[in-house]
């Protein structure tokens, strides 16, 4: 009596092992066809980097417009992490007024190319007077004007097996963002702050607004674009050089 | 009825009659014994003891996580923006740290904390309510509401007796805090907390817009963070007072021990 209880419970706890260890799979896999698992999902925190970052992307199939202010809600105080890089080259980018400055875009786009200022301020634009708040636990509201990522993608003819978009800066720091918020209407490349220019300290010649996560993914003094289907390639795999700071790859919350 | 022959530490059943009880007693010494022994009766169900420690675990990586987060801008605005080199509500006399390896995993353990308090929470709270746990142990009973009866209770804790057992139910105050803390300041922990994330607000803008802005939200979040705070300490420090011993029991092993009978005289 008691060896048929004990082999009976060795199988069905071998059973019930198999039959998580697949069911775990069949949903990993299921979720990742989705877009939701995040490119910082392993580790220590990859559970509960995966659960915020499925749980927030599910909550935006509904619609999903950062909340946008009046120009009498304009901050006065906008403080500044990370001022214009001192580098000759920086200098002399602006010393010409950025007419040398060029965007490049490569990776998984059919037309790899380069554009000027003057071009991507001559294709359509928005401005929009969003909220940024700064993981530290500052913010502030401005008034940003720029092409939408998703205009300067399609330019360039980004192909459907796109997963993510990297950006990099002349200060050398680096990340990335995904499909969901790339083609958002609201995510732009802006050339113009409060007014008709880009405060120097503020990104000058080009910023990444992405209006509905944290500050640090805003990078600025943008130079170059790589769409990739894969976060692994880049950097430490984490997909942005937030995550080896200690920050997240997903800066919803 | 009864057995003549018993040994110490076994659980046998008591005759129900005092009748009964002093035949026993009479034919048995051992027996007697054993009747003056406490039987144990249940307390905390297991759901209130599992999801209690879970909790409790998970509240203290989120304070001390949240303090590490807070560090990085330790002032308090109100409305939607605020930064330094603008006006704030309280600055806080506590330095700013924005040293990253203490900055970084705070933000991770908070997170991964606040997912296990979230589904830890609801767990409580729907099987709480289906099995009634809520109406027996946090409603009020009739009259317990009044000035009087809450004063009675004060009193009893001034008094402060360490028992030898743990009250079968809470008392009227322990009703009135644990249903604010569980109904009104967690979830306005979260819903705080929730506030500040950038793309929740984009989808559900009132989360944000009810408190009167994302540094608004900022601000209650750090003052319910005090309120329990304050009552986690309270709490601890009553358990302390009136039974650690038999509290901590209660609350592990969900036994408690059931006030002794009268001892009939051994033969």
């Amino acid at each position: 009596m008691n060896d048929k209880l004990s082999r009976r419970r060795l199988l069905t706890a071998g059973l019930g092992a198999v039959a998580g260890v697949g069911g775990w799979r069949l949903a990993a896999n299921v979720m990742d066809r989705h877009g939701l698992i995040p490119a910082n999902c392993r580790g220590l925190y990859g559970a509960s980097e995966t659960l915020t970052y499925a749980g927030q992307r599910l909550l935006t199939k509904l619609p999903s417009m950062a909340r946008e202010f009046d120009r009498s809600q304009i901050s006065t105080v906008i403080p500044v992490n990370g001022p214009a890089p001192k580098t000759d080259a920086f200098r002399r980018l602006l010393a010409g007024g950025f007419a040398d400055w060029r965007l490049t875009i490569d990776g998984l786009v059919d037309r790899p190319r380069a554009f000027s200022l003057a071009e991507l301020k001559a294709y359509p634009s928005r401005t929009q007077i969003t909220h940024q708040a700064c993981e530290e636990g500052w913010s502030f509201i401005a008034e940003w004007t720029g092409v939408p990522l998703a205009h300067v993608l399609h330019q360039a003819g980004i192909r459907s097996s796109a997963r993510y978009i990297f950006f990099f800066t002349i200060d050398e720091w680096w990340d990335s963002i995904d499909m969901d918020d790339a083609l958002h209407p609201q995510t732009l490349l802006a050339y113009a702050m409060n007014g008709p220019e880009m405060p120097l300290d503020h990104g000058a010649p080009l910023r990444l607004k992405v209006p509905r996560q944290l500050g640090y993914k805003n990078l600025k003094y943008l130079s170059k674009i790589t769409v990739t289907d894969t976060a692994k390639g880049v950097g430490d795999g984490l997909g942005s050089g937030s995550p080896s700071a200690g920050y997240s790859w997903y800066a919803g919350i | 009825m009864t057995l003549l022959f018993v040994r110490q530490d076994v659980r046998i059943d008591v005759p129900r009659s005092m009748g009964e009880d002093m035949v026993a007693a009479l034919l048995c010494p051992i027996y007697a014994t054993v009747l003056s022994t406490p039987v144990d009766v249940p307390r905390h169900s297991l759901l209130v003891r599992l999801t209690h420690w879970i909790t409790a675990a998970a509240f203290l990586v989120l304070l001390l996580s949240g303090i590490a987060i807070l560090l990085a801008h330790p002032r308090l605005y109100w409305g939607e923006t605020g930064a330094v080199g603008g006006p704030s509500l309280i600055d806080l006399p506590l330095p700013f740290v924005l040293d990253v390896p203490i900055r970084g995993p705070g933000r991770y353990l908070h997170f991964l904390a606040a997912w296990i308090c979230v589904f830890t929470g609801l767990a409580y709270v729907v099987i709480g309510i289906v099995n009634g746990h809520f109406a027996r142990s946090f409603a009020p009973g009739r009259g317990e509401l009044s000035a009087r009866a809450i004063g009675e209770v004060i009193r009893g804790h001034l008094r402060h007796r360490r028992g030898e057992t743990v009250p079968a139910s809470y008392n009227v105050l322990q009703r009135l805090t644990y249903t604010t803390v569980v109904f009104v300041l967690v979830p306005l922990m979260i819903c705080t907390g929730l506030a500040m994330s950038p793309t929740v607000t984009s989808v559900v803008p009132l989360v944000v817009t009810m408190f009167g802005g994302q540094q608004s939200a900022r601000t209650i979040h750090f003052f319910v963070t005090c309120a329990l705070t304050t009552f986690a300490l309270l709490h601890i420090g009553l358990v302390w007072q009136s039974g650690f011993k038999v509290h901590m029991r209660a609350m592990i092993t969900g036994k408690n021990k059931r006030a002794e009978p009268a001892q009939p005289e051994a033969a």
